[in-house]
């Protein structure tokens, strides 16, 4: 009885380089770091994409083929797609091929991956209809699937995608929103009427995330036939399985020599052997499968850390000051209508600079440092602050109300 | 289990002390004897001491007494380099130069009063605070066949900038390492050192971090204070604490004040200190151009310290190469936000400070203004930064440092 739902998340930010403050005024490229360092955000696309997003595509195009039943999510950034649109359009070919076989559904989301809905409406839907528009263009079509960010969810976000015209919307199956009851039911989220919630099985897809390559694990190795038998247990009390994770799971976060690929390669044959288990889209999955029960979510949740909250991107001062600065660019941002300065805007609100600056468990060495491109989160802060700097000088100037030469001057 | 018995040398006590060696021993001495050590603790010449936790032998009281050598009051302080040494030899009075005429019969003396000493006390190790007491502490160990800990607080490589090393001073360095059954080094950066520029066993050192001293004394500001006008006047402070030396970059902090000044005027920048670089670094501000802006407030001891810390805006430690830099920490402590450079112990051990390599003055000048421009950045650095610097307190060191006596005495 059980479908297997896999979402990919795909998505590479436009890292601020080593903006200093003595670039104020003078250097308008605030993502163009061309050092060797993990700044350089072509040099990551180039890496990332050879070590996980070729060789994962291959694999997923080679089991679409094989297995007619088999079926993918992916949910692109739009700052993802634009950057290997434009040096590596090889990537974004092997993209295309395989939501060509029809067996692949492209979700939506912002298309800055940002955390728009938390303080403008308005600019949120503005970044889900241009990522709309990047995806008909790209892949020919038109999502009717809803994720947020880092899949932050709440009633509220909920209402809005239904508002928006969307049919489902993904969230992570937390403990504390989800009590006792499953995650492998599709849930109508309070409040709303048509759209519907799927939930990720954290516990599964963390086992494939996480702790795959793990040598302390009790599991370890993992193996596609245990992990078989672990969906199918769920046979009689669960019927979607919904495995939502980061893609660069497949040879970035898991290396290859983990022996992540084959695992994967083996998994289609080794679900669908058990004659009630096959593999959903999430459109497919809501189709399939009736609303089993209503979920409340009043705070907001989210895939990240332990804690499942916003504590991520917003849990000190130097966090909150940022996202307050950029935010309240949205009103002059309007009135100066430069395509360059939205532009610009637009890409430091991606929730990534956020996540660099958190301090949450920074001394004890943990997972913020692991996908930090930088020293410290203070050495995020300076540079994001030092580049925003610079962009509300552009705004101002642009307005007539500014000159250069007031930088730092008080 | 017996409380631990410990013979230490050391070379200088707060108050009478010149640098953070006779802080750290305050430090870790408290901390130890909290723990139940008791602590025959000596020093070199008539120091005045007011603790009541250990017993304090001066060693040239029980020379005057048991040898009767007449000596003069040391010269030597443990920050000296031979040069400085040099010099104030010449200073002194002719008369007072009788027995201890050069660096090395002053080492030497302390280790023949350390072996007098050794045969009349009851211990279970001994423990050396730097080179100076290296000599003493092996003249101990031999009388006595009771292991030996060297503490390595500083390096003669460090002292001199990384260049200029003083042979003498290097090679007594390198006989303790030798001679001495474990060594502490007090970062991983002097571990580093002590492995590559000492050619040390690894195996042989182990890293134990200072501590700061969490008892905050009760601050009074002077309210007619120059920090206190300038404060008032809206200023932004910056600035350095520590002695004027090669080691400490303070060329640095003053390129990185140029840079800062040509951005903002509301700043002016405290150069508190002294030593053998004073001159030189007031002629550099003139080149520099920044004099009016830069002031040098000389050595501020206990409460001046105190004051400076809390009404500075942020503090930078641009040490050169710094075996760990007690005083980043301190200011931690009083909630002010530090830089420290890469090249220092100190910063192995925080999370909450920034931290640049001590020539990049762009970046210095760089993090500096940002700690000026983003009131959340300064709140943040201050906060929990306090918070990490009170983690880091002197039981955690001392609990080490028993641990590592004990396996030593076990042995």
């Amino acid at each position: 009885m059980p479908s297997v739902c896999f979402y990919f998340q795909v998505h590479q930010p436009y890292r601020v380089k080593k903006y200093r403050f003595f670039d104020i005024g003078k250097d308008h490229s605030y993502f163009n770091d061309k050092s060797d360092t993990s700044l350089n955000n072509e040099k990551i696309l180039e890496k990332v994409s050879l070590k996980s997003y070729l060789p994962a595509n291959a694999l997923i195009l080679e089991l679409l083929q094989k297995h007619p039943e088999f079926r993918a999510s992916y949910s692109f950034s739009g700052v993802f797609l634009e950057q290997i649109e434009k040096k590596f359009p090889h990537v974004l070919e092997s993209f295309q091929k395989l939501v060509k076989t029809g067996q692949v559904e492209v979700l939506s989301e912002t298309y800055y991956h940002s955390l728009s809905f938390l303080y403008s409406r308005q600019e949120f839907e503005k970044q889900v209809e241009l990522h709309r528009k990047k995806i008909k263009k790209l892949f020919g079509v038109v999502p009717k699937v809803f994720r947020n960010t880092e899949l932050i969810y709440s009633n509220e976000i909920a209402k809005v995608a239904e508002e928006m015209g969307f049919d489902a919307i993904l969230a992570e199956g937390a403990d504390h929103i989800l009590d006792w009851q499953s995650p492998n039911f599709v849930y109508q989220p309070v409040g709303t009427e048509k759209i519907k919630l799927l939930l990720k099985n954290y516990r599964l897809s963390d086992d494939i995330a996480f702790r795959f390559s793990e040598k302390s694990w009790s599991h370890h190795p993992l193996t596609a036939e245990k992990f078989s038998d672990w969906v199918s247990s769920h046979n009689g009390n669960g019927e979607v399985v919904n495995l939502f994770m980061d893609y660069e799971t497949f040879g970035e976060h898991q290396w290859e020599d983990s022996g992540i690929f084959d695992f994967l390669r083996s998994l289609p044959d080794k679900i669908l052997k058990n004659p009630h288990n096959g593999f959903v889209t999430p459109s497919e999955a809501i189709k399939k499968y009736p609303v089993r029960g209503s979920l409340n979510v009043e705070h907001y949740v989210s895939w990240a850390d332990v804690e499942r909250d916003l504590s991520a991107w917003k849990s000190n001062a130097i966090q909150e000051d940022a996202l307050k600065r950029i935010y309240a660019l949205e009103e002059k941002i309007g009135k100066v209508k430069n395509r360059k300065l939205t532009e610009d805007w637009r890409k430091l609100q991606t929730s990534d600079h956020f996540y660099y600056m958190c301090t949450k468990y920074f001394a004890d060495g943990d997972i913020h440092k692991y996908f930090s491109p930088y020293e410290s989160p203070y050495d995020a802060f300076i540079a994001y602050m030092n580049a925003l700097q610079d962009l509300e000088m552009r705004i101002e100037k642009a307005l007539g109300n500014f000159s250069v030469e007031k930088v730092g001057v008080k | 289990m017996r409380n631990m018995r410990i013979l230490m040398f050391g070379w200088e006590f707060p108050p009478h002390n010149s640098g953070g060696l006779g802080v750290a021993c305050f430090g870790l001495t408290r901390a130890l004897s909290r723990l139940g050590a008791e602590i025959t603790f000596v020093l070199p010449s008539n120091i005045q001491t007011n603790v009541d936790y250990m017993k304090v032998i001066l060693a040239k009281e029980k020379m005057n007494q048991q040898v009767g050598v007449k000596i003069f009051s040391s010269p030597l302080h443990p920050y000296a380099t031979a040069e400085s040494y040099c010099q104030k030899l010449e200073m002194m009075d002719e008369n007072s130069t009788i027995y201890a005429d050069d660096l090395q019969s002053e080492v030497l003396r302390y280790a023949i009063e350390a072996k007098e000493i050794a045969l009349g006390e009851n211990f279970d190790i001994i423990h050396a605070h730097d080179w100076l007491t290296f000599l003493a502490g092996i003249a101990a160990k031999k009388v006595s066949q009771k292991p030996l800990v060297i503490h390595v607080h500083s390096t003669e490589y460090d002292r001199s900038g990384g260049g200029n090393c003083n042979q003498f001073v290097f090679e007594i360095e390198k006989r303790g390492m030798e001679e001495a059954d474990k060594i502490i080094a007090i970062s991983q950066h002097t571990k580093n050192t002590l492995v590559s520029k000492y050619q040390v066993d690894p195996s042989k050192i182990e890293v134990i971090h200072n501590g700061v001293d969490q008892d905050k004394n009760e601050m009074i500001v002077r309210e007619d204070g120059v920090l206190s006008q300038l404060k008032k006047s809206g200023k932004f402070i910056v600035f350095f604490l520590g002695r004027l030396t090669i080691q400490k970059g303070v060329d640095y902090f003053l390129k990185m004040a140029q840079k800062v000044l040509e951005k903002r005027k509301d700043v002016v920048f405290v150069v508190a200190g002294s030593g053998d670089m004073e001159r030189q670094l007031i002629m550099l501000a003139a080149d520099l151009g920044i004099s009016d802006k830069v002031f040098f407030v000389g050595f501020l001891r206990g409460d001046q310290a105190n004051e400076m810390f809390s009404m500075g805006d942020l503090f930078v430690m641009p040490s050169i190469s710094e075996p760990f830099g007690l005083v980043a920490l301190e200011s931690m402590l009083h909630e002010t936000p530090v830089i420290v450079s890469k090249q220092s112990g100190v910063c192995e051990t925080v999370s909450h400070a920034l931290k640049v390599d001590f020539w990049d003055v762009d970046e210095m000048a760089n993090k500096t203004l940002s700690v000026l421009s983003h009131a959340s950045l300064k709140t943040q650095l201050s906060d929990f930064g306090k918070n990490e610097a009170l983690k880091l307190d002197w039981n955690r060191s001392a609990q080490k440092v028993l641990r590592l006596f004990q396996q030593l005495i076990k042995v």
